[in-house]
């Protein structure tokens, strides 16, 4: 461990409540939830702060529930948890696949969705899926409580719009019409971070379909004009070149741009092949 | 702080941010649990946190409070597992072995192939290639007439 432990500070959260105090009362302080990042750095010796703040305690956060037809995922709700929870797999397929994609079990049993999506990287696997399910994230501070449009909630790399003094406590899902579709492309299965992610989903025509990568941009991107343009009967060549120009991709160390592109357009052709009994069904 | 380690109840003192491994190893001087890269990539200080693998280099020692963890030492060095790691060659030098050991545990008492591969996804070995790792936790595979008792 390259950090200097006897320097931090943790506060243990006994409530809701108490956690938004302490974030809105100690700015810079750092929510922990199941360390899966956290812990990384710490061990790279880049701790992101000295003053944190456990989350793993407020159990009401881990629940997964229905509100009215809208699927209320708790940020607390570990990958494992996704992954074995009836509600999920019947209306969100395509977050069950993300999550056993996630790390090994080790690490699905206690990273979770909130830390995925607060974390903010472009590669986070489960983001893609809460781009194409159009996902609402419940923010909560001291103030109350305020409902952001998943794909308004990045503003750049490992920006969004979430103040320091608030949490994201929630993800809400609508329910989706049509085929859903998760592919991750990897090293490996397990315990590596993908070069290219997709999510989508096939809505019923003449509805356009909602496609959502990770790891080609800055930030998780949807792609509104590869979706107008297959919505509006373009080839799927057409459609794949308006893609390639519609991502961003770096070269970095898990992979290159040229790479990036040319497998991203691939993943579109496998999600419309893949889903065609889909949307001739309806 | 206390908690239940390997069916008893006991009460720590550490820093709370301080890794359950090194709280295992250091506190409890428990060292059967190894760290291996300390990043949670190779599940080498893999335990079981109310019975669900974990890997112990990732896990702040407050997030074990009032739970049960169970390392390699509470198997009590006779269980049907390290028997049968030892009886395949499961092991070679053997860093990776308890946490091989514990992240199969976790599976039922015969499971696939394939729910072996899964189970074991997160843990890395560069000595044996896996397969006899695999043949330990389930022996049916090799049509072994050694089959493990369930304890």
């Amino acid at each position: 461990m390259r950090s200097p432990l006897s320097s931090f500070t943790l506060h243990r959260a006994r409530s809701l409540s108490d956690a938004l105090h302490v974030l809105h009362d100690s700015p810079g302080t750092i929510p922990l939830a199941g360390c899966t990042d956290v812990y990384v750095s710490l061990e790279f010796g880049t701790p992101p702060g000295t003053r944190y703040l456990d989350l793993w305690p407020l159990s009401p956060l881990k629940r997964i529930a229905l509100h009215g037809d809208v699927l209320s995922i708790g940020a607390l709700a570990t990958y494992s948890s996704v992954i074995r929870s009836r509600l999920v797999r019947a209306r969100l397929p395509m977050l069950v696949a993300a999550a056993r994609e996630v790390g090994g079990v080790q690490i699905q049993n206690r990273g979770t969705i909130g830390g995925n999506i607060a974390n903010a990287s472009p590669a986070g696997d489960t983001l893609p899926v809460l781009a194409a399910a159009d996902a609402v994230l419940v923010l909560r501070s001291v103030d109350g409580e305020r409902r952001v449009p998943f794909t308004g909630f990045y503003t750049g790399y490992r920006t969004s719009v979430r103040r320091p003094d608030e949490l994201v406590v929630a993800v809400e899902i609508a329910p989706i019409e049509g085929a859903q579709w998760f592919r991750k492309v990897g090293t490996r299965a397990a315990q590596a971070i993908s070069k290219v992610v997709m999510a989508a989903v096939r809505s019923p025509a003449p509805a356009a379909p909602r496609i959502a990568l990770g790891s080609v941009a800055a930030t998780v991107v949807r792609l509104p004009r590869t979706e107008s343009a297959l919505a509006a009967g373009a080839s799927l060549d057409d459609a794949a070149r308006v893609l390639e120009g519609e991502i961003a991709p770096i070269d970095d160390l898990r992979s290159n741009a040229e790479y990036r592109r040319s497998v991203a357009a691939n993943l579109l052709r496998s999600f419309w092949a893949a889903t065609s009994g889909a949307a001739h069904q309806a | 702080m206390r908690f239940t380690l390997n069916g008893t109840a006991v009460d720590v003192a550490a820093q709370p941010m301080k890794r359950l491994l090194d709280v295992l190893r250091e506190e409890c001087a428990l060292t059967g649990t190894k760290e291996g890269c300390g990043e949670g990539e190779c599940g080498a200080c893999t335990v079981l946190l109310d019975g669900a693998p974990v890997v112990s280099c990732l896990v702040p020692f407050a997030q074990v409070e009032d739970a049960a963890v169970t390392t390699i030492e509470g198997l009590g060095g006779d269980h049907p597992l390290q028997h049968a790691f030892m009886r395949e060659v499961g092991a070679q030098c053997g860093i990776c072995t308890p946490g091989m050991i514990m992240a199969a545990l976790a599976l039922g008492p015969s499971p696939t192939l394939a729910q072996v591969r899964v189970a074991l996804a997160g843990n890395l070995c560069r000595c044996t290639g896996y397969e006899a790792i695999y043949r330990a936790i389930r022996p049916s595979a090799i049509g072994s007439s050694e089959r493990i008792e369930a304890t």
